[in-house]
This record gives C-alpha cells, structure tokens and sequence, in this order.
C-alpha cells in the first residue's frame, strides 16, 4: 500500500502527455486513483494506465461513458461499486473536474453532506484529508452507559456513526492477523497430497498407464484441512455500547475473509445478522445491521438470549465443529443458574468458546461479578479485547496456544 | 407392496395425498402440493425439518406407491464422487492389464480404451438413478444432505440441472427420464440457496393431533383407541411445552408400540415417567418433566379428551 502512494509512480502517466490537456487529464486521473486507493480501493498503478488507455480508446463523450469507462477499470468488486460512485460524485462534482481539483488544493470547508451515504465518509476523508481536522468527528450523543446493567428493554433503531478509514484499515489490518490462529481442522475429505497416508488408486493407474502399465507410479491422498465454521455472539447492551461497533466492524471484515461465519448479536433478544454482514461494504452491512437489531444499547439478558441460541440456532450453525467467539462482559444483573446451565450447553456443543471480555483491560479486574462467576466455568479461553491493540495481542498469544493468562480457572482462583 | 407395474403419476393433488395415503402416509394438503408439483413439473423436492417428522419416508413411500425402484445417497462428512457417482473397478482393472501383457499386447491406446470401459465402472447412486429403468425413472433419495460438504453440494447442482454426469473417460451420461429426485435436510447447516432455487421447497411440520391420531392408528394397528388417544394428547401436550427438542412423530408411534407392549389400556403418571425414555432424548428434557410435572399434563390432556367428547 505504502509504495502505490509514492507520488513518484503515481506520476507516471503525467510523462506520458504530451499536450497540456491530455496532461491534465492525465493528472485527474491520477488524483482521482490516489483518492479511491486512500477510500479503500485496491487501484494499483497499472489501473491509472489501464484507465487512460480506456479512455482513449472509449474517447470521452458524455459524463456517463466517462463514468461506467472508470468504473470499468477501478471497480474489482461489487462491494467497491458504491465507494467509487462516492468518490466519482465528489471529485468530478458539477462545475467540471478542473475547477474541483483546485477546490481541493484550497483551505476552504467543503460544503456539510446531508445525511452522508454509506461510504460518503471514507471517500470524503480520502478526498479532503488535512482540510477537514477543523471539523470534529461526529458529536458522542451516547449516553455513557459503561459499568452498568440496565434491565430496561430501550427498543431504539440507532444510526451508526459512520467509521472512518483509519478504522476499517486498522481493523481489516487487524483480522488479517487474526484469521490466523483458528487452526484448520482435518476433515473426512481426501485430496491429492504428496505425502499422503492413503494411495489414490485412481491417479496411480492413471500414471501407470502413461507408461504402457509396465510399472506402477504411486500416488497419494491426504486429509483436507480449512478453517472450522466461526459463530460469534456479540453482546450489543448499554454496557458494551462502546465496543460493540468497533467488533461488528471486526466481524464484518471476518465474514468477508472466511466461508462459514455466523453471527449473533444479542441484548435483551438474539438476533441473527449473518445474512446482513456477508459481502457487502461494511457502511451499508453496518446501516442493515441496525435496521435488524430493535434492541440497541438497552439492557443485557445473557441467559435468555443463550438459551434462545441454543435451542433454536445451535443445531443448525453448530455442526462441524465450529468455534464460538462469545464477546460480552457478562454483566448480567439476574444471574442465576439458568445462566451457568446454558453456557454449559453451548460449551458442550461446539468445539471450543472463547470469551472475549473488554472489561479485562482494567487493572484490577477480578471475578467478582454473579455473571461472571457463573459463566467462567464454561469457557474454554478467556481473553481481553477492548481495542485493536488487544486484538492484535490476542492473536499474537492464540498462535502459540492458549498461554496462562488466557486459563478461566486463574480468574475465578484469584477470586476464591 | 406391489412393485411389479408402473403407475401412472397422480393428475392432482387430491390423487397425491391420496396415492400416499395408499402406502399409510397421511400427508396433510401443503405437502400434497408440493410433491405434485414437483412430479409435474420434474423438479427436485427439498424436505427440511426436525428429526423424526417423515422426510425420509415420503421418498420410500413415493416408490413403492409409483412402483419405482428407490435409489438411496445418505450423504455424510466427506463424501465424494468415488462414493456418490461413480469408481473404476480398480482390481479388475489391474487383472486386466496384467492379462494384456501376457498376451504381448503393447498397444498403450487400446489398452486404455479396454480398461476403461463400462464393464469395469462400478456404478454409485447418483450414476444409477440416471440409467433407464423398466419401471419408470426412479426415485433418487438424497438423504441427510446437511451432513455432507458444501463441495459436493455444488457438485450436485450440475447433477440437479441437467440430470447428467460427466466420466471423462467414457464420456457424458443423460438420463432419458430425469428421477424423481427427494432432497432431505435436518437443518443442521445451512443449505445454499443455489442448490434451494432448483428445488421446491417444503418445511415438514409435526402434524395435527387429529392426523397425527391417525398415523398412530394405521401404523400401530395394536393399540386401543383410548390409549391412542391419550398418547397423541400427551405427545401434543409435551410439544407445547419449553423443550431442548420436541418428540416427533416417529417417537410418538415408538411410545404407543412400547406402552402397548407392555398391556398398558390407559396412561398414568408412573407409566409415562417410566417410558419417557422413550419420547425425550435429552436428560435436560426428561428433568424437567420430573415430579408432579407429568400428572399435570395428564391432567390437562384428559381434560381436553373429555372436553372433546
């Protein structure tokens, strides 16, 4: 990423016109390219040619030819199309690219977006970077509902505020790394592997027979390995308001890595986003998340909502030997055996749960807590994940096994 | 069963729950619908529900009532075309070059062409449900597709499609009247929808006390009339209750072949706590049904008989 940005490549093409106007043009297109790289886009330097080329064969007409022919050439993907509708709406907007180009180079505010688009935020900041440190990130209108249980069901659609590109880059940046340690598991499927345990009679005849059958050539078959089903309960309460965006974000991202990715969100209800976070921009995926969940940031019944995981998900979502990703600070007021009982469950019907708990980053964090207390029995890992840094940790200690500090008896040991 | 003629396929849906009732299977009117289209329309049919409900058993029921010859894939972890489609008999195979050299024949192409011929092919269901048969397309039951990978899923959307397989060494095979194809899934996974879109698809339910009354009756011809319908009453009783799984149907013909085993005319809460076991697979299940819990339900459900009478 960092070398497609050295303006000295980028540049290229602006050698290559000759005249003034195919110069600028040239130019345009090179900003333009940087822009939908810094929004997101894999546009490397060869697409920068790619599009003069285009556009010269396709000679610019209308704004429209002028607009499928770039997007012929920049967009790789479906989910990239309504980033570059973004980008191309701003940089090339009404009065002629030139005009907006110097617009750009000026210390001036652009004019505040109505309700901004998804994407709109990511390819404005790309487009206006450095102008716009005036204007604040959007106002926390939250109420801080940290470290407290609320039992009041708040049946609230709430938007998201929109992410910015540092925060999906840091965060797809991050599950890169953390696609990592799920290890793949064997399967029951065979395929052709050289130092396989099985001969694959089907092969090794067909190879004899290039031989005319005189001597046999054996070839092998092994397991198949990949990656077991992931489902993820993530807690959306009052309580993990703060988190709970920055993780969908980080969910999002995992579906899009990796086949096999269920997830739950849960507050007072379990509600199944898996369909909503597949293969999509995380603006829009988010936006059709909030449209789902009617219960955000509102109060947490952890019990319940498992129970409800388990009876009516678990088997369909389960099979294969999934690993379940329980992300929530188990703050639950009516803890109860109910609680303790279905974590068993769960527990018992995948191949490993990891609890993720954000409240592990404070110092002094101790078991103390009757939800707490009831559900660590059941977990087989017990990890911080508060921001990306954790992330990263987490990854970098479930590479190498669960070390120690990850132990759910440690916690409820210190605590006895 | 009769298998000896092929029967013509129903002209409507009546003539379809008709056809399964025939073989004992009460079908209520939305399945009867859908597996008519499906035979008119030679669509596959894509059965998704609990365990225990009658999936498998319509594919069966289907065949012997259409006197067709039924072709069964039960599909599990790992399945693959060697095990779904076809397999070279690898040991004849072997022979016979052996025989081929003894006999001096160097001739590498036509050796090929002798060892792979249909005489050395080891047919598997899938390949067998596309041959001609004198009976009629059969039916193809591809059984627990949930089990098995979405790699061979997508192998059988080709299969699905145009109901054909390709051998490359022998070439492509085309079935001349596409099978009566049924697809049953516990759930257990998700299916993809690719493979749904070819298929009609239909949710089998756990059936209404009356039709599930005379299920119990015409497959459990020893039981008594109040004791069936004490144990449909029960069974029904329990599904409204907060259970990890619910008892199905086949569960339910399992408990009035066991209670009537056991010269049982009439519930009581000592039997039913007894033969639980029976009904309820889950021990979470069985507990909470321990205590007075049972003669409530008992209760209840004599009460409603009564009510109905």
């Amino acid at each position: 990423m960092a070398n497609e940005l050295n303006p000295a490549r980028s540049n290229l093409p602006l050698k290559r016109g000759g005249d003034n106007d195919s110069g600028r043009l040239a130019e345009n297109i090179v900003y333009f390219a940087r822009a939908l790289r810094a929004a997101g886009l894999p546009v490397g330097p060869g697409a920068v040619l790619d599009a003069l080329e285009a556009l010269k064969v396709a000679g610019v007409g209308t704004r429209d030819d002028f607009y499928w022919t770039l997007h012929a050439v920049f967009v790789k993907r479906h989910e990239h199309s309504i980033l570059f509708d973004q980008a191309f709406c701003i940089f090339f907007r009404r009065r002629g690219y030139v005009d907006q180009l110097l617009a750009m180079m000026l210390p001036q505010a652009p004019s505040a977006p109505q309700a901004p688009k998804a994407g709109a935020t990511r390819v404005h900041e790309a487009l206006f970077a450095g102008l716009e440190d005036k204007l604040k990130k959007e106002r926390d209108v939250e109420l801080d509902a940290r470290m407290t249980v609320s039992d009041r069901e708040v049946l609230q659609c709430k938007d998201f505020p929109q992410m910015t590109a540092a925060e999906i880059a840091a965060a797809k940046d991050a599950i890169k790394r953390l696609a990592l340690p799920f290890a793949e598991v064997r399967t029951r499927r065979l395929t052709p592997h050289t130092h396989g345990h099985l001969i694959d009679i089907r092969r090794t005849l067909r190879a004899s027979m290039k031989g005319g059958g005189d001597f046999i050539d054996l070839r092998f078959i092994g397991p198949n390995t990949r990656p077991p089903p992931l489902v993820a309960l993530l807690d959306i309460s009052g309580s993990m308001s703060q988190y709970s965006r920055i993780f969908l974000h980080f969910l999002h991202s995992l579906t899009d890595a990796r086949k096999r990715v269920s997830t739950f969100l849960f507050g007072t209800r379990l509600t199944n986003v898996t369909r909503a976070l597949r293969e999509r921009d995380p603006d829009d995926a988010l936006a059709a998340v909030s449209a789902a969940v009617p219960d955000w940031s509102g109060g947490t019944r952890i019990a319940s909502s498992l129970r409800a995981f388990n009876k009516l998900w678990a088997r369909r979502v389960l099979a294969q030997g999934a690993v379940v990703l329980l992300i929530t600070d188990g703050l639950e007021r009516d803890a109860d055996e109910t609680l303790a009982f279905e974590m068993d469950r769960l527990h018992r019907s995948c191949r490993q749960l990891i609890w993720l708990n954000p409240l592990l980053r404070f110092e002094g964090f101790e078991a103390r807590a009757r939800g707490i207390r009831a559900m660590l029995p059941h977990v087989d890992e017990l990890r911080p994940i508060h921001n990306l840094e954790s992330m990263v940790g987490l990854v970098a200690s479930l590479q190498h096994g669960a070390d120690a500090s990850a132990n759910p008896k440690a916690w409820l040991r210190k605590v006895a | 069963m009769n298998k000896a003629s092929p029967r013509l396929l129903p002209a409507s849906i009546d003539a379809t729950v008709d056809l399964l009732a025939q073989a004992d299977y009460l079908a209520d009117r939305s399945l009867g619908t859908v597996l008519y289209l499906a035979l008119k329309m030679g669509r596959p049919i894509f059965l998704e529900g609990e365990a225990g409900v009658g999936k498998t058993e319509i594919a069966k029921v289907l065949s012997s009532t259409l006197g067709r010859r039924l072709i069964r894939l039960q599909c599990y972890e790992g399945l693959d075309i060697a095990a779904a489609v076809y397999e070279w008999n690898y040991a004849a195979q072997m022979i016979a070059i052996r025989a081929a050299e003894a006999e001096g024949e160097h001739d590498r192409e036509r050796l090929e062409h002798d060892v792979f011929s249909e005489r050395f092919l080891i047919k598997r269901p899938l390949l067998q449900a596309l041959e001609p048969d004198a009976a009629g397309a059969p039916v193809l039951l591809i059984d627990e597709i949930d089990r098995t990978d979405e790699a061979f899923e997508a192998f059988l959307l080709e299969v699905l499609a145009d109901f054909q397989v390709t051998i490359p060494e022998l070439g492509t095979v085309k079935a001349q009247h596409p099978p009566i194809v049924v697809i049953t899934s516990n759930r257990t996974r998700e299916v993809h929808d690719a493979l749904k879109r070819r298929c009609l698809y239909h949710w089998v339910g756990y059936p209404s006390a009356e039709r599930e009354l005379a299920i119990v009756r015409a497959k459990v011809p020893g039981v008594g009339k109040k004791l069936s319908e004490q144990v449909v009453g029960f069974v029904q009783g329990l599904r409204k209750q907060d259970l990890f799984k619910a008892p199905g149907v086949a569960e339910t013909l399992d408990w009035a072949g066991a209670l009537s085993e056991l010269d049982v005319t009439a519930l009581d809460p000592a039997t039913v706590s007894d033969t639980l076991g029976v009904l309820l697979k889950y021990q979470d299940d069985i507990a909470r049904l321990e205590g007075s819990k049972v003669k409530d339900l008992l209760d209840q459900m004599k009460s409603e008989l009564r009510a109905a009478e």
